[in-house]
């Protein structure tokens, strides 16, 4: 089943009974991406009943439903919550997306807090600084929250910082760390197992249950890093200290 | 009411039916493994089926209680005991000021949950008291229960909720509850699963083994997902995945050919191929067996799923009514 409308056609995917999957693609795209995420918004908006939550990926949005909610008439519940979003988006809502805010995320490259940065210099044929400048030069948009609470894949790495995974993952990432996966980076919001290449630190806080808002950045944000040196670092840890 | 925890067992966690509404920031839902038992629990004990119960793990913890307390236990048949008394599961039981709960540990099924009248009353983060241990986020810093932690309920008299039956005194406790249809430990029963969106990627012979081999639940297996041993699969070609969202149920095949079904605990996104969906009827089935034991699938078709998922709905929302009926007369 699909829905074509032009810049929004999906497809539909269930995943069981209490979830459906809008399918928009299956690369990481920055226009695609912002296609999940305004569909997540219109969704949000319209305020279907029985939807439990919405998880936006980069290129898919599941909708948990309650099955319960669209059991009457004929065909099964996700048919009926299929029918629902197809008539949200058959009179396309206008979307227009919160103006993106930019983060600056200060990190202190290397050492104890970048064990890897020397690999991936290595990997990618460039010096440690160089590593650093090229990190720091790019504009990266979250593209979306997952693997773990508050946990951003950005979109934007410089293709020369390409480096695989570690062969054996770490089973402690500690929390902050600022690390590449392949084509992506990004930042691990608590202290995780993990098997990115780990270039560095940030003091900031990028989850906190109990502050508003819980996630420092969401998608569609900017993000650029900033180079810190250990002064640097020990003060705003100092002063970020809970 | 107070309780304090003498021994924690070997997994004891604080659970409500789950966290919702933080998916898109990574959030998981956490809850129960087995929903079923769960709300069974709550509903045996007057509350309502999103009370904050104990979900108990293979042993459970020793309990004391230093006020009076009415309880349920469902789920797994843990050998528990007031006491040195033994008592029963699947029913209320009163408890008095200063008696020791010792839940003992379970033989048939995993999974246990202790519901007190009122429900317990902890910390709820981001809306809920589900304990998300893999994510440390929960009641008791997203911890499992450890000994000397101190526990409270909600006062079923004075609860801004709707008092709890039970506060008025009557005393339905002469009859229990028959967890035939709603417990079922038996780990031979095979597992129903819905085709996922990668099954086709499969080669031949690991599409046939998906549904003809019998795989075990290995040893590092959790609240998140439990993994199966069993033959090797693999796809025909090679597959790479962006990050995409994953569910309850989900079976995942990581490049190394082991298959892992995502459980309560599951991350909201993930970028493994999915090869199947097991269906939500057997989930609590699933939830409810052991390290070692083994898991067949057969097919099912989604409409089909969805048809006997929303049956049972019905059937266990009639079963919670008459139970709330009959602690209320």
């Amino acid at each position: 089943m699909q829905v074509a409308d032009g810049e929004r056609a999906f497809a539909f995917e269930p995943l069981g009974e209490t979830v459906l999957l809008l399918r928009f693609g299956d690369r990481v795209d920055a226009k695609l991406n912002a296609r999940v995420h305004a569909a997540a918004a219109i969704l949000h908006a319209a305020g279907l009943p029985g939807i439990v939550d919405l998880v936006p990926a980069f290129a898919t949005l599941a909708l948990i439903y309650a099955p319960a909610v669209w059991s009457d008439g004929d065909g099964a519940p996700w048919q009926h919550v299929a029918a629902a979003v197809r008539t949200v988006f058959a009179t396309p809502p206008r979307h227009d997306a919160a103006p993106a805010a930019t983060i600056e995320i200060p990190v202190r490259y290397g050492g104890e807090d970048g064990p890897d940065i020397e690999a991936v210099a290595s990997h990618c044929g460039l010096t440690r600084d160089e590593v650093i400048t090229r990190h720091t030069a790019a504009d990266y948009r979250v593209a979306m929250l997952g693997f773990a609470p508050g946990f951003p894949y950005l979109l934007g790495l410089d293709r020369m910082l390409h480096t695989p995974r570690r062969a054996n993952p770490r089973t402690r990432v500690p929390r902050g760390s600022v690390a590449i996966g392949g084509a992506q980076t990004g930042i691990y919001p608590s202290e995780l197992p993990g098997g990115w290449q780990l270039l560095g630190r940030t003091p900031l806080l990028l989850f906190d249950p109990q502050r508003d808002p819980v996630c420092l950045l969401v998608p569609g944000d900017h993000v650029r890093f900033r180079a810190v040196d250990a002064a640097e670092f020990a003060a705003l840890m100092q002063r970020l200290a809970p | 009411m107070s309780v304090t925890v003498l021994k924690p067992g070997l997994l004891t966690t604080v659970q409500d039916r789950g966290r919702r509404g933080y998916a898109a920031l990574g959030v998981g839902a956490a809850g129960p493994m087995d929903d079923v038992a769960f709300r069974l629990a709550n509903a045996l004990v007057g509350n309502g089926d999103d009370a904050a119960a104990l979900e108990l793990t293979l042993v459970g913890p020793r309990l004391r209680f230093d006020t009076a307390a009415t309880i349920a236990l469902t789920g797994a048949g843990f050998a528990a005991q007031i006491d040195g008394r033994s008592i029963g599961g699947w029913r209320a039981i009163e408890i008095s000021a200063g008696a020791v709960l010792d839940c003992g540990s379970t033989r048939r099924g995993a999974r246990g949950y202790l519901a007190v009248a009122g429900g317990f009353a902890v910390e709820r983060v981001l809306g809920s008291a589900a304990t998300d241990v893999n994510a440390r986020l929960g009641p008791f810093g997203g911890r499992a229960l450890c000994a000397g932690d101190l526990l409270s309920a909600r006062d079923a008299t004075t609860s801004n909720g709707p008092p709890s039956p039970l506060s008025r005194g009557e005393r339905g406790f002469t009859w229990s509850l028959d967890p035939r249809p709603w417990f079922d430990p038996d780990p031979h029963r095979p597992v129903r699963l819905i085709r996922g969106s990668h099954f086709d990627a499969l080669d031949r012979a690991s599409r046939e083994a998906l549904f003809a081999a019998q795989f075990r639940i290995a040893a590092a297996s959790n609240r998140v997902g439990f993994r199966l041993d069993g033959p090797r699969l693999a796809f025909a070609e090679p597959l790479e995945l962006v990050s995409e969202p994953v569910g309850f149920g989900t079976v995942q095949l990581p490049a190394g050919g082991q298959p892992i079904a995502l459980l309560a605990e599951h991350p909201t996104t993930g970028g493994y191929p999915r090869i199947g969906q097991i269906a939500a009827i057997d989930l609590p089935r699933l939830a409810q067996r052991r390290p070692g034991d083994p898991v067949r699938f057969v097919e099912i078709d989604l409409d089909d799923a969805q048809t006997r998922y929303l049956a049972r709905e019905r059937e266990l929302a009639r079963l919670l009514d008459a139970i709330a009926m009959r602690l209320a007369t």
